[in-house]
C-alpha cells in the first residue's frame, strides 16, 4: 500500500504532498525533512529504495525535483518507481514538457490528475487517456 | 486562456510583476508562488504565510466565489507548508456546494485533502454529494463519487448507498468505475454496511469495460485476503483475466512502455497467489497462467521485472509445480545477477522470501550474496542480511551473526537496529553452539541494542536462564558464565552501559552470583552498590538493583545495613521503601529464609496467571459499570481500525511476528511437496524419503559442507539417469559462472572461505534435516514448557507477563510479605482462617472439588497480598469417602431424582456429623441439595442447617430442621437458589446445631462456593431466532479463547467441551463458525458467536445484561484451561 506521496525539490522544499494515511499536520514538515535527507544522501548508483522506520521509500529524480513514495513492506518497489515514471508521463503530456514551475502554479490540477492515478493508497488507474480524461472535460468546461 | 498565460510565465518567471488583465484573476497566487520559491530560509517562510494567511481571512469574508478557487489553491500551500488554514474548511465545502465545475472539483479536492474522515464538517458535505449524484451531469456526479470514495462519513452511508448502487449500471464507464472505488471504500470503513451487495461486485468483475474490471479487483484483493475459501470459485475468472492481459487483448492505450497493464498483472498475480495457496486443485488452474507470465515478461525493462517478481512470488506462494519451480529460479538468478542495482535488490527481495520454501536456492547466488554483503549500498546490504537471517542453521550462526553484529555497529538508525538486534537474540537463542558465545553475542545485543531494545528481548533471555532446560548441569553453567562475564563488565566502566544491560545484570548476579564460589559475595555487592552511585542509572534500574542487592544480602549485614542507611535518605520514595525493606530483611534470617529460600526451584513457585483471586474485586467494578477488560491484542486490533501513519521512533510488534519467522516454523507441508515435485516424483507418498534421495544424486554437487567443491572433483551426473532431468539448469549456469578463476586472488579465496562457513548446512546433504519439524537439529536451549500457557496464539501476552512476575518473583514475594497484614506465622494458618472450619484438615476435603480447591488456592494468595504462592504440598487424607451418585438417589425425593446433577463433595465433617453437598441442575433455579450423615452409632437430635449467601435469593427450602437422625443414617435438605445478577463466583457459608446429649448444642460450620457455571442453562432457540435474538441484544464482548487443536475438528470439540462444562446449547455449526446460546436460569439470555481465527477462537457474546458476558466468557476461558 502506498501511505504518501511527496514531490520536493533538491533544497528540500516540498512542492506537493499526497497523505493517504492520517498524518497530523504539524509532523508533515519533520517526516517531509527526514524523507528528503534520506533520499539526498544517497548517491547515483545506488538503488533508489530506503527503508525508512516502518516503511520503504521508493524515489525518483527529475532533474531538481524528487518524487518519493512511502510504501509498506508488502509493496512491489519496482513496480512504485515505474509508476512514479507513469505520474510523469502523464504530467508531461498534460503540460507539454513539465516543469517545477508547471507543478507550483497548477497545484490544483496535479492533484486532480494524481487522485486519478492513486486512490486511499492503492493503483487505480494507469491508463494515461484515462486519467487526463475528466481533467480535460473540466477544463473544455471551464473554457465554454 | 488563463492556461496560456500561465505557460508564457512559467517560461517567462522573470516577468512575473508585470502582469495585467487576465492574469490578475490569480495574481496572488501567482505572487505567493513566486515568495515561495525566493524564500530562503524558515523564519522566511513563516513570516510570509502568516502574511498571506492574514490577507486570505480578509478575503474569504468577501463573498466573491470567484476568488474562492485561487483562495483553496493558496490555503494548500499554507497547509502543505504545514500551517494550519482551517478557516477556510468550511469555505471549500462551500465551493464544492456552489461553484461552477472547476471550482466545484477544487472544492471537493480542498475537502479531500484538508478533512480526515472522522471530520465533523464532512457532514455538511452530505447535502452536496446528494445532489451531484443525483445530477444529469456526468462531470457533476463523476466528482461527487471521487469525494466518496476519498473521504464520507460513515454514519452517512446508507444515505448514499442506493445511490452507488444505481450508478453501477450507469452507462459511462468513468461513473460506473467510480462507484466500484467507492464501494471499495465503504468496504472498508463499514464491511457491514455493503455485505448484501457482493453480487453487485462480481458484475463489476465481469464488467465489459477493463477499468471497471480492474477497480473490483481492489475489492477482491481484499476480501480474499480474508477469507481465500470463499472465493475459490472465481479462480478460473481471474486466470481468464490474466490471460487476456498478457495475451495483449486490451486497448493498446492501457499498455505501458509496450507491456499491457502491468499493474492490472500484478494484482492479478497477488489474487492468484492467495488463493492457491496450500490448495492443490485451485493452484493447478493456474500453472498454465503463470507459465505464460514468465514467458511473456522478457522485455528487459523495469516494469517487466516488476511482474516476474510477483510471478516468481506466486510460483512460490502456491501449489508448486516443478516445472515452474525451475523457470521461477532462473528468473531469481536473472535479478540477482543484473548489473543494475533495482534488479539486484528486487532479486534480493525475491530470494529472502523464497529461500523460506527452499533453502538450497540461496546455494546457487552464494558469491552474488556475498557481494551484496559488502556492497556500499545500505540497502543492499540490510536486504541480504535478512536472507542471511532467514538461512542461519546450527551451523553458519557464527558468521551469520558476526556479519550482523558488524552491520550493527556501523549502523546509526534507530529503526534498524532494533529490528535487526531483535533478530540477533533470536538466532542467538536459537542456534548458539556455547555458553560463552550465547553470553558474549547477548551482552553484544544489549549493549549495541541499549535501550531501545524491545522488552522481550531481556525478558525472554531471563526466562531461559531461569527456566534452564533438563539438564541442571548444563544450566547451571550458562548461568555461571553469565555471572562470570557480567562481573568482568562491571568491573570496567559501567557508565556508558544502557539500562537494560544493567537491570539484566543485576538480576544474575542477584540469582546466580552465588554460584561462583571463587569469588567473595561481598565484592558482588560492592560492584553493585558501586552502580547505584553512578548519575547515569535510572531508578528503575536502581530498584533492580536493590533488588539483587536483597537477594545477596545474607550474611553481609554490615555491608546491607550501611547501604540501607544511605538511602534511607533517598528522594525516590521507591528506593526509600526498599531499603527499608532490606534493612527488615537482613536483621531477621528466618523472615529472609522464608521470603528468599535459596536455590528454591523454580517449579515450587506458582504464578495464579489467571489472576483469579481478583475475581471478585473484578466482578464488583464491572458491576459498578467499569468498561470490560480488552486483551493487548484486541487492543491492539482496535487501534488499528483507526490507524494513521506511524511516526514514532518504532512501533511494538507482537513477539508473534518474531517467533513466526523462525525457520524450523517454516517447514510446512508445502516444503515436503516442492522437494517431490522437483524430484519428479508423482507418488505423494513416498514424497519424503524419494526427495531426499533423488535430490542428492539429481543435484549437481557444487557447493558442499566445505565449500566449493572443484569441478574435476565433482563427478557430474550422468545424463541417462533418470533423475538427471529434475536438475535445474539455472542451478547449473549459476554453477558455471561461479567456477573460480584457475589462480583466485586471495581477496576471491577468502570469499570463498566465507561462502563456505556462510552456507554450510544448505547442501543437498542436510537437507534431509531441512525437510521435516522432527528432524530439524533440536534448538540448543529448550524452553520448558510453561505450564501456564493458555494458547498458542495468545502465548506472546501470556509468557511475556509471565516471563515478567517470574524474573521479579523474589521482588513480589518480597512486597507480598511486607504489606501482607495477615501474616502471622506462616501461610498455612491463612488457609485454615479462610475456610471457617474447625480443623484445617477438614477444611482440605474443599479440595476434592477441583474448582473450589482453585478458588481456595486463589484465596489464599488473596490473603497473602500477592500474586505468587508457594504452594504447600497437599497433607490432606480423605477421611471421608464422599457418596456414590446411587446412594444420593437413593436419598433424594421422588421429584428430584431425574435432574442432572454434580458429583457429591464433602463439605465437612466432625466425629458426629459429616456433611456433603451436591448440586442438582433444574431449568429455573440451582438446588442444592446437603446430605448430613450421622457417622455415630447414636441418634442425633434437633439437627438444623442454617445457610447463608448474599448474592443468591433462596427460593424454596426443604427438610433443614429435623427432630431425630438415627446412628449410621443419612438425611437430606436441599435448597433452591436463584441467581439474579451474575457473579462469576459466589460463596456460601451455613452452619449445622445439633444435639447428641439433650442440652448439649454442637455447631458445625461450613462453607462452599457455586459457580455461575451452575447457573447456567442451555437455552433452546433455531438459527433463525438466534439471529433475530442476536440483533435485539445491546451488550457484547469479544475475546480470543483457546481452541482446543488435538481434535479433527477443533471447532467441533472445543465447542463440545464448552458445552459440558457449561450447560450450553450449540445451535449450528457452520464451516469455521458456531452459535451457541445459554440464559442465566430462566432469565436474560446470552448469544455466543465462535469463529476460528488461527489457533484461537474468536469469541464474540451478547447478552441483554452487561455482566453476563464477562462472566459466561471467564468460565469458558477456564473450561478450555483445564480441558
Amino acid at each position: 500500500m502506498i501511505k504518501f506521496l511527496l514531490m520536493v525539490n533538491k533544497q528540500g522544499q516540498t512542492r506537493l504532498s499526497k497523505y493517504y494515511e492520517q498524518v497530523e499536520l504539524g509532523k508533515r514538515a519533520a517526516l517531509e525533512a527526514d524523507v528528503v535527507r534520506g533520499c539526498l544522501a544517497r548517491r547515483k548508483e545506488e538503488c533508489s529504495f530506503v527503508e525508512y522506520k516502518d516503511y520503504k521509500l521508493v524515489y525518483r529524480q527529475y532533474a531538481a525535483l524528487f518524487i518519493v513514495v512511502g510504501i509498506t513492506e508488502n509493496e512491489n518497489e519496482l513496480s512504485i518507481y515505474e509508476l512514479v515514471h507513469n505520474f510523469v508521463e502523464v504530467l508531461d503530456k498534460y503540460f507539454s514538457r513539465v516543469s517545477e514551475l508547471d507543478i507550483m502554479f497548477n497545484l490544483d490540477k496535479v492533484h486532480i490528475i494524481l487522485d486519478e492515478m492513486i486512490l486511499n493508497g492503492h493503483i487505480v488507474e494507469t491508463n494515461k487517456n484515462r486519467i487526463l480524461a475528466p481533467l480535460l472535460a473540466l477544463d473544455k468546461m471551464a473554457e465554454s | 486562456m488563463s492556461d496560456v498565460v500561465e505557460k508564457t510565465l512559467s517560461a517567462l518567471p522573470g516577468l512575473f510583476d508585470s502582469q495585467t488583465g487576465a492574469a490578475r484573476i490569480t495574481s496572488r497566487l501567482r505572487q505567493l508562488v513566486k515568495s515561495i520559491t525566493e524564500l530562503t530560509s524558515k523564519n522566511e517562510e513563516e513570516s510570509l504565510i502568516k502574511q498571506e494567511l492574514s490577507s486570505m481571512k480578509e478575503q474569504v469574508s468577501s463573498p466573491n466565489t470567484s476568488m474562492m478557487r485561487e483562495i483553496m489553491v493558496r490555503a494548500m500551500y499554507c497547509e502543505m507548508l504545514g500551517y494550519d488554514a482551517s478557516f477556510t474548511y468550511i469555505h471549500a465545502i462551500k465551493l464544492a456546494q456552489q461553484g461552477g465545475v472547476l471550482e466545484k472539483r477544487v472544492g471537493y479536492l480542498a475537502v479531500s485533502l484538508f478533512l480526515n474522515e472522522g471530520h465533523e464538517l464532512l457532514l455538511l458535505l452530505v447535502n452536496t454529494v446528494l445532489k451531484d449524484l443525483q445530477s444529469t451531469n456526468v462531470i457533476e456526479a463523476y466528482m461527487a463519487l471521487t469525494v466518496v470514495a476519498q473521504v464520507f462519513p460513515k454514519d452517512m452511508i446508507p444515505a448514499v448507498l442506493p445511490l452507488l448502487e444505481d450508478k453501477l449500471s450507469y452507462p459511462k464507464e468513468i461513473i460506473r468505475r467510480k462507484a466500484v472505488l467507492a464501494l471499495y471504500k465503504f468496504y472498508l470503513i463499514a464491511p457491514n454496511q455493503v455485505q448484501h451487495i457482493h453480487a453487485k461486485f462480481r458484475k463489476a468483475l465481469c464488467d465489459r469495460d477493463p477499468g471497471v474490471m480492474t477497480s473490483s479487483l481492489h475489492i477482491y484483493l481484499q476480501l480474499i485476503t480474508e477469507s481465500p475459501d470463499d472465493y475459490k470459485d472465481l479462480t478460473g475468472s481471474f486466470v481468464t483475466i490474466l490471460k487476456q492481459v498478457v495475451g495483449g487483448k486490451l486497448p493498446v492505450d492501457f499498455n505501458y512502455h509496450n507491456v499491457p497493464a502491468p499493474w492490472l498483472q500484478i494484482q492479478l498475480l497477488r489474487i492468484l497467489s492467495l488463493l492457491g495457496k496450500e490448495d492443490r486443485s485451485t493452484s493447478e488452474l493456474m500453472y498454465e497462467v503463470l507459465d505464460e507470465s514468465l514467458r511473456r515478461a522478457e522485455m528487459n525493462h523495469n516494469i517487466t521485472y516488476a511482474i516476474l517478481y510477483e510471478c516468481v512470488k506466486a510460483i512460490y506462494t502456491i501449489h508448486p509445480k516443478a516445472e515452474l519451480l525451475e523457470k521461477a529460479a532462473r528468473c531469481i538468478g536473472n535479478f540477482v545477477l543484473s548489473p543494475k542495482i533495482n534488479l539486484r535488490y528486487l532479486g534480493l527481495k525475491a530470494l529472502t522470501y523464497v529461500v523460506q520454501h527452499d533453502a538450497k536456492l540461496a546455494l546457487q547466488h552464494q558469491m552474488t550474496i556475498i557481494e551484496c554483503l559488502d556492497h556500499t549500498d545500505f540497502t543492499i546490504k540490510r536486504e541480504t542480511l535478512e536472507l542471511l537471517f532467514r538461512i542461519t542453521n546450527a551451523q553458519n550462526v557464527t558468521v551469520i551473526v558476526e556479519k550482523m553484529l558488524d552491520f550493527l555497529h556501523g549502523c546509526s538508525d534507530e529503526h534498524t537496529i532494533i529490528h535487526l538486534v531483535g533478530k540477533v537474540a533470536e538466532l542467538a537463542e536459537k542456534f548458539a553452539p556455547d555458553n560463552s558465545w550465547f553470553i558474549q553475542t547477548m551482552n553484544d545485543v544489549f549493549s549495541t541494542g541499549g535501550d531501545l531494545l524491545q522488552q522481550d528481548v531481556p525478558n525472554n533471555f531471563l526466562r531461559l536462564l531461569a527456566e534452564g532446560s533438563e539438564s541442571k548441569e548444563e544450566d547451571d553453567q550458562l548461568r555461571l558464565y553469565a555471572v562470570n562475564s557480567y562481573l568482568t563488565v562491571l568491573k570496567g566502566d559501567a557508565s556508558h552501559l544502557p539500562q537494560r544491560f544493567l537491570q539484566v545484570m543485576s538480576w544474575v548476579l542477584g540469582e546466580y552470583a552465588h554460584l561462583q564460589e571463587s569469588v567473595d559475595q561481598r565484592e558482588v555487592i560492592r560492584l553493585l552498590t558501586q552502580l547505584l552511585d553512578q548519575r547515569s542509572v535510572s531508578s528503575e534500574t536502581r530498584v533492580w538493583i536493590l533488588s539483587a542487592l536483597t537477594k545477596i544480602s545474607e550474611g553481609q549485614t554490615d555491608l546491607i545495613l550501611d547501604l540501607a542507611e544511605s538511602l534511607s535518605s533517598s528522594q525516590d520514595t521507591v528506593l526509600r521503601q526498599q531499603a527499608q525493606e532490606l534493612r527488615q530483611l537482613s536483621q531477621d534470617s528466618q523472615l529472609y529464609e522464608w521470603v528468599l529460600p535459596r536455590g528454591a526451584p523454580w517449579d515450587s513457585m506458582e504464578v495464579d496467571s489467571s489472576l483469579s483471586f481478583l475475581d471478585g474485586f473484578v466482578s464488583e467494578a464491572l458491576a459498578a459499570g467499569a468498561a470490560p477488560y480488552k486483551p493487548p491484542h484486541q487492543r491492539q486490533e482496535e487501534l488499528c481500525e483507526d490507524r494513521a501513519l506511524n511516526l514514532e521512533p518504532y512501533s511494538f510488534s507482537l513477539p508473534v511476528s518474531l517467533s513466526s519467522c523462525s525457520i524450523t516454523d517454516r517447514q510446512s507441508p508445502t516444503l515436503l511437496s516442492v522437494s517431490s515435485g522437483l524430484s519428479g516424483n508423482s507418488t505423494e507418498l513416498s514424497q519424503k524419503a524419494g526427495s531426499s534421495t533423488l535430490i542428492l544424486e539429481g543435484v549437481k554437487r557444487v557447493w558442499g559442507r566445505d565449500g566449493y567443491l572443484r569441478q574435476n572433483e565433482t563427478t557430474a551426473p550422468p545424463v541417462d539417469e533418470p533423475s538427471a532431468a529434475v536438475q535445474p539448469s539455472g542451478q547449473q549456469e549459476a554453477a558455471e559462472r561461479l567456477e573460480p578463476q584457475p589462480e583466485p586472488s586471495t581477496q576471491n579465496q577468502d570469499k570463498l572461505q566465507l561462502a563456505s562457513s556462510l552456507f554450510v548446512g544448505l547442501g543437498a546433504g542436510s537437507s534431509m534435516s531441512l525437510l521435516g519439524k522432527s528432524e530439524a537439529p533440536p534448538p540448543r536451549f529448550r524452553k520448558k514448557p510453561r505450564p501456564h500457557e493458555s494458547s498458542s496464539s495468545s502465548s506472546s501476552g501470556t509468557s511475556e507477563r509471565s516471563s515478567d512476575s517470574s524474573s521479579r518473583s523474589s521482588h513480589s514475594t518480597t512486597d507480598s510479605f511486607l504489606y501482607g497484614s495477615l501474616l502471622e506465622e506462616e501461610p498455612a494458618t491463612s488457609i485454615s482462617a479462610f475456610s471457617h472450619t474447625p480443623k484445617s484438615s477438614t477444611a482440605n476435603g474443599l479440595a476434592q472439588n477441583k474448582d473450589t480447591k482453585e478458588d481456595r488456592r486463589a484465596n489464599t494468595s488473596q490473603i497473602l497480598g500477592g500474586d505468587m504462592v508457594i504452594v504447600r504440598p497437599n497433607t490432606f487424607q480423605d477421611k471421608h469417602p464422599s457418596l456414590v451418585s446411587s446412594d444420593l438417589t437413593a436419598l433424594l425425593p421422588a421429584d428430584l431424582k431425574d435432574l442432572p446433577h454434580s458429583d457429591v463433595i464433602s463439605l465437612t465433617s466432625d466425629p458426629s456429623l459429616s456433611l456433603s453437598s451436591c448440586r442438582l441442575f433444574r431449568d429455573e433455579a440451582l438446588l442444592l441439595v446437603i446430605l448430613i450423615s450421622n457417622c455415630t452409632e447414636t441418634v442425633i437430635k434437633d439437627v438444623a442447617v442454617q445457610l447463608t449467601c448474599e448474592e443468591l435469593e433462596t427460593a424454596s427450602l426443604r427438610g433443614n430442621v429435623m427432630n431425630c437422625l438415627e446412628g449410621n443414617s443419612t438425611s437430606v435438605c436441599h435448597y433452591a437458589l436463584l441467581m439474579d445478577e451474575p457473579h462469576t463466583n459466589v460463596s456460601f457459608t451455613g452452619t449445622v446445631s445439633y444435639q447428641t446429649q439433650p442440652g448439649h448444642t454442637n455447631t458445625l460450620s461450613f462453607s462452599g462456593t457455586l459457580s455461575a457455571a451452575d447457573f447456567i442453562r442451555p437455552l433452546v432457540v433455531s438459527t433463525e431466532e438466534y439471529g433475530k435474538l442476536w440483533l435485539s441484544l445491546s451488550h457484547d464482548v469479544k475475546q480470543n479463547l483457546k481452541l482446543l487443536t488435538d481434535a479433527s475438528d477443533p471447532l467441533r470439540t472445543t465447542l463440545n467441551a464448552l458445552k459440558d462444562a457449561l450447560q450450553l446449547h450449540v445451535v449450528d455449526i457452520i464451516g469455521s463458525e458456531g452459535i451457541v446460546a445459554c440464559r442465566l436460569l430462566s432469565g436474560a439470555p446470552c448469544l455466543l458467536h465462535c469463529r476460528v481465527n488461527g489457533a484461537a477462537l474468536a469469541m464474540w457474546l451478547r447478552s441483554p445484561h452487561p455482566a453476563l458476558p464477562d462472566c459466561i466468557l471467564y468460565h469458558c476461558q477456564r473450561a478450555l484451561a483445564q480441558h
